[in-house]
């Protein structure tokens, strides 16, 4: 048995091995569902391996050489995000590291200053600011039901924290469309060949550099993924069947609506989900505190 | 030493310093002078937290009496100037406003001063050791670089009239009144200190003496004498409530008056709100970017606003759990948003620098409002953090409008390439206001573990979130301006002077150095402070430190794979331009064979985040605010 | 078999090709051929290919941004010209401004045929292209090694 202490440690070790090896298996999956949505057969499983792979062995070509700076420590501060989530740290400061890292990523794209590597800043910022209110919002959320903003005792309460918390876990949903790029909020960008500014953000990354960003988005869909398990805590299969829904549900909004505008995002992103949590938190706040 | 020796020379020593330069008129004496104060102020600083910090509230008596006369010698003078001005420069509203408030003196001198005398008049706790750390060591690095700075400044505007004597005089003039506001024990004294930073604050925001600058030197000053007016007024509450005159006792107000307290704190906080320029009051701040940058530097992150919070934090005990306090918190979180909200759409540096100013002043608010023992914590943390980020950032944005001559943002692409220091201190100072794990991000984590036990701190909360991601946009968006890298450009930053540097080196230290022992600072400083006066304190988890503290220093090594990375690495390509070749002075082939300029602008979305909209629903929503304090207020007096 | 076989990833370019090719080039991405199935993407950015597909001749209009896409491209990269007119000028070899075939400009490894080139053979080409791809890795791959050796003689 590992002795207390190093327990976190030990989750954290596990996440950075296991994940990219997750993520990169949830994104091949994505790929065939959305594959067998559009009537087709689909990739094998394994092929996002293979595109990062590939990326690894070409060559890498950078507009200027502070882009692998920035790459880097935005795989490494989103390396760092969910290490500390699966540690069971303090939900606030992953998410910082989780903001910390997306800034990264933005400066990558800024320093190329290339046109289309630039749209793709600014509207990787505007996603940003959509979707950062109502994750710390979920974070309040789950803070008021456990009375702890860390992951561990989280994940250790009892409670069936999504009964109390619905319309946090639907403004999270909502959230989560734009932070997996999925469709009809992929405008920084996309994993489809349709997006409209080339490629977004990653436009002027190549090989290696691109890569890297690829490993990032496993780690991502990893620590995403957990939070929704953190809702459904208390019984792991079901936290396991929600993750599954939940991830297919995004699959197929994501192949029936189309891309909307910055405009449409953001109020969506503000006022939907918003309302929704903050609606949640007032009604969970009034039980609590003003009702004994 | 005794430690009010050393309260003396910090109140007196820039006073002295400030008579020598009004005088002299030669650069190089002039700069010398400044220098060694300098020093000298930092050092007494310094001395003062060794010897005071772990002392806990001191009290002096000093002679009451004649020192009271020299002030309303000096307040009776100062009106008469500003009434002369007002009317010279026909602002009616000035003149109405300083008649008004030096006849609320006039009327409390003639028929109250007479039985009151406070025994104490000066004291020190770890909270005004913080403050005059700040002033000692951020407000007079800013006065050394500004030798530098007016230099070029004159040179660059030769139609402004050189009155470098007078603005070095007022400088110096202003450390002192500051540090007489931090160290005053007697609420008289506080009130004449506030008024000298008003009227100070006035002369410099007007001193290039064009008609913008007079105006909104005029702005400023209306908006702070109303602020004064409401101080006065509370004084008299407190003359009239106990006419001994023990409640002009700030520490014993504090501390054993909470009960007729109410009042005046609000009176006061409102004075506190124009002087740190919240809303309804924000515009003067804005209009004050006017002035040669170091004085915003100064006005803006270490004294003028920080003498507004400063009040506020003080009286955060006395409001804590009450609805005015509430309100006041309320109007703090609202300027908060709109501020942050509204520096999106601002293009100007320094607009943007102000606005978020203003924005984390509401913040501060915010947090003394509400009160409560954890969110006074919060409230210093941010004070502190606020006070280096910003003023390295005013200088920074100085510094590069003095090469470049614009304080645009869309005209700072490529800074990086062109001024590459100054780039990465601007990035470094940037980072200190919105990153993970620099200061300010820790003081909003805090604030929102605090918010989330004190009552209706969920609308704070909500506040927050929204608020703080704007932040985000608007910081990096201007990041990525100075760090993106445009070829066909040269280095233009060898022209700037060594004690600039020196200055700018000194507080891009501070702001790393200060994240990393903030512990250190919390647990001598802060928390027996709130101890004192809460009998509990806050601080940070000790892991969630020790993970900060990890992070900040894999943040520090991650520049150096940059190294790795410049080996044997092939030059790197253009960038895609759908298909079009650009040349390495950013030309490409157009349609119809014109050759183009690559040009890239970042978003403002005015239309969603227009300033002058967002500036009336936030001023409207705050003056409501103000409206039901005042009302409250008059039902708690009659 | 490398990665760098299992995702070739394309870059169309439409240099001016009547749009016959490049509809049979898009029906390759439909259900009923599915290139995906081989882990091919569209990507339409040459920063992240590896193979170019070029449909129609080159004329004065177009030899510049083809070069640049194909210079934009990193190593290893094979460039397939589809149909006719990529590969001489086709039925648009006559005209004023044309200059011929896309090698008049860039080096392509692979022709496909075809007025307009089916999608079946143009499937084929891209996996002709492969194995080019994956020589042209190799030789990469040596370079650098030597080059490495150079230096650490050096
Ligand atoms: S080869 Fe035929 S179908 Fe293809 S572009 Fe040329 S003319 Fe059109």
């Amino acid at each position: 048995m590992i002795p207390e202490p190093f327990v976190p440690v030990f989750y954290a070790l596990v996440y950075i091995l296991v994940a990219p090896l997750l993520g990169g298996l949830i994104a091949g999956i994505d790929r065939k569902v959305t594959a067998r949505m559009q009537g087709r057969v689909g990739p094998p499983l394994l092929q996002p391996f293979y595109d990062v792979g590939k990326l690894f062995e070409k060559e890498n070509a950078v507009v200027t050489a502070t882009q692998n700076f920035y790459v880097l420590s935005y795989v490494v501060f989103m390396v760092v995000a969910g290490a500390l989530f699966f540690s069971g740290g303090d939900m606030l400061l992953v998410i910082f590291a989780f903001t910390l890292s997306h800034i990264f990523l933005v400066l990558g794209a800024y320093a190329s200053y290339s046109p289309y590597s630039h749209v793709g800043a600014e509207r990787e910022l505007l996603q940003i600011i959509a979707y950062e209110p109502m994750i710390i919002l979920t974070a309040v959320g789950m803070y008021m039901v456990t009375k702890s903003f860390f992951v561990s005792t989280i994940m250790a309460s009892a409670v069936p924290i999504i009964l109390f918390l619905p319309g946090i876990f639907i403004g999270y949903l909502i959230v989560l469309t734009i932070k997996l790029r999925k469709s009809p909020f992929d405008l920084s960008t996309s994993h489809h060949a349709h997006q409209e500014i080339v490629k977004g953000v990653t436009t002027d990354f190549a090989g290696p550099n691109l890569g890297k960003i690829e490993i990032a988005h496993w780690y991502e869909y990893v620590f995403l993924l957990g939070v929704i398990w953190l809702f459904f805590a208390w019984n792991p299969f079901i936290a396991v069947a929600a993750i599954l829904v939940a991830y297919f549900f995004e699959i197929l909004i994501d192949n029936t609506i189309s891309r909307v505008k910055w405009q449409l995002m953001l109020r969506s992103a503000w006022v939907i989900a918003g309302t929704l949590g903050l609606v949640n938190l007032g009604v969970l706040y009034y039980l609590r505190m003003v009702v004994p | 030493m005794q430690i009010l020796d050393l309260l003396l020379c910090l109140i007196l020593f820039p006073l002295i310093a400030a008579l020598f330069l009004l005088v002299v008129r030669r650069d190089s004496w002039r700069s010398l002078i400044v220098q060694l104060s300098a020093v000298a102020i930092g050092i007494v600083s310094l001395m003062l937290l060794v010897l005071g910090f772990d002392k806990g509230t001191l009290l002096y008596t000093v002679g009451s009496e004649p020192v009271s006369q020299v002030m309303f010698f000096i307040e009776m003078i100062l009106a008469v100037f500003i009434v002369c001005l007002g009317i010279k420069y026909r602002k009616s509203l000035s003149v109405v406003l300083i008649l008004l408030q030096a006849g609320l003196l006039v009327w409390y001198e003639t028929n109250m001063a007479g039985h009151i005398s406070v025994g104490n008049n000066l004291f020190v706790d770890q909270f005004s050791i913080i403050m005059a750390l700040i002033i000692g060591i951020i407000g007079t690095l800013i006065c050394v670089y500004s030798v530098g700075y007016m230099e070029t400044y004159h040179n660059r505007h030769k139609e402004i009239r050189d009155r470098r004597n007078i603005f070095f005089g007022l400088l110096f003039i202003f450390l002192a009144a500051m540090f007489g506001l931090v160290f005053s024990n007697n609420l008289l004294w506080v009130f004449f200190f506030w008024e000298i930073t008003t009227i100070c604050s006035f002369l410099l925001i007007g001193y290039s003496e064009t008609e913008e600058a007079t105006n909104n030197s005029f702005l400023a000053l209306s908006m702070n004498l109303l602020g004064g007016v409401a101080f006065m007024v509370a004084i008299i509450y407190l003359a009239i409530s106990d006419p001994s005159g023990n409640l002009m006792d700030l520490n014993y107000l504090l501390t054993t008056g909470k009960a007729v307290a109410l009042v005046p704190a609000v009176l006061i906080c409102f004075a506190g709100i124009t002087k740190a320029a919240l809303m309804p009051f924000s515009s003067w701040l804005v209009g004050a970017m006017v002035a040669p940058t170091p004085v915003s530097a100064l006005l803006h992150s270490s004294t003028m606003v920080k003498a507004g919070v400063y009040i506020i934090v003080r009286f955060a005990p006395v409001l804590a759990g009450t609805t005015e306090g509430l309100i006041i918190a309320l109007v703090g979180a609202t300027t908060f948003a709109f501020a942050s909200f509204m520096a999106i759409s601002q293009s100007n540096a320094k607009k943007v620098l102000a606005y978020s100013t203003i924005a984390n002043l509401g913040l501060i608010v915010a947090c003394a409002g509400v009160g409560t023992y954890n969110l006074m914590w919060v409230a210093i943390l941010l004070i502190i953090f606020h006070a280096i980020a910003k003023s390295l950032l005013f200088l920074c944005v100085g510094t590069v409008e003095n090469r470049i001559g614009s304080r645009n943002i869309e005209d700072m692409g490529g800074l990086i390439v062109r001024m590459p220091k100054i780039a990465i201190m601007m990035f470094i100072g940037m980072a200190g206001m919105f990153l993970a794990p620099f200061g300010m991000v820790i003081s909003k984590w805090a604030a929102i573990e605090a918010f989330i036990t004190a009552p209706f701190g969920l609308i704070f909360i909500a506040i927050l979130a929204f608020g703080g991601s704007a932040t985000v946009f608007f910081w990096s968006k201007w990041m990525g301006k100075i760090i993106s890298v445009m070829r066909d450009q040269t280095v233009i930053e060898d022209t700037v002077k060594k004690e600039k540097w020196a200055v700018l080196y000194i507080l891009t230290g501070l702001v790393v150095v200060v994240c990393l022992i903030f512990p250190l600072i919390s647990s001598v400083l802060i928390e027996p402070f709130v101890l004192n006066i809460y009998g509990q304190t806050a601080r940070l988890a000790q892991a969630n430190l020790t993970i900060m503290i990890m992070m900040l220093c894999l943040l520090m090594i991650m520049p150096f794979s940059m190294l790795f990375y410049g080996k044997g690495a092939q030059p790197p390509v253009p960038p895609y331009m759908g298909g079009r070749p650009m040349d390495d002075s950013m030309h490409f082939a157009g349609s119809m064979g014109v050759s183009r300029e690559l040009v890239l602008s970042n978003y403002y979305l005015e239309k969603t985040f227009g300033e002058e909209r967002l500036f009336m629903i936030g001023a409207s929503l705050c003056w409501g605010l103000l409206l039901i304090a005042g009302i409250m207020l008059l039902g708690v007096i009659l | 078999m490398t990665y760098l076989q299992k995702s070739p990833w394309i870059v169309h370019y439409n240099a001016s090709s009547c749009n016959g090719c490049d509809i049979e080039i898009l029906a390759a991405l439909t259900p009923v051929f599915d290139v995906e199935r081989f882990g091919i993407i569209n990507t339409g950015n040459p920063k992240h290919a590896d193979i170019l597909l070029c449909t129609g001749s080159v004329n004065e209009q177009n030899k510049v941004p083809l070069k640049n896409v194909y210079d934009q491209m990193p190593e290893p990269k094979v460039v397939v010209a589809i149909g006719i007119c990529a590969a001489t000028g086709g039925i648009f070899r006559e005209c004023y401004n044309v200059s011929g075939g896309i090698d008049k400009i860039i080096p392509v490894d692979v022709w496909v045929p075809g007025c307009a080139a089916r999608p079946e053979s143009i499937i084929d080409g891209v996996v002709t292209a492969l194995g080019i791809l994956e020589q042209k890795r190799l030789k990469m791959l040596q370079k650098g090694n030597s080059d490495s050796t150079k230096v650490g003689e050096a």
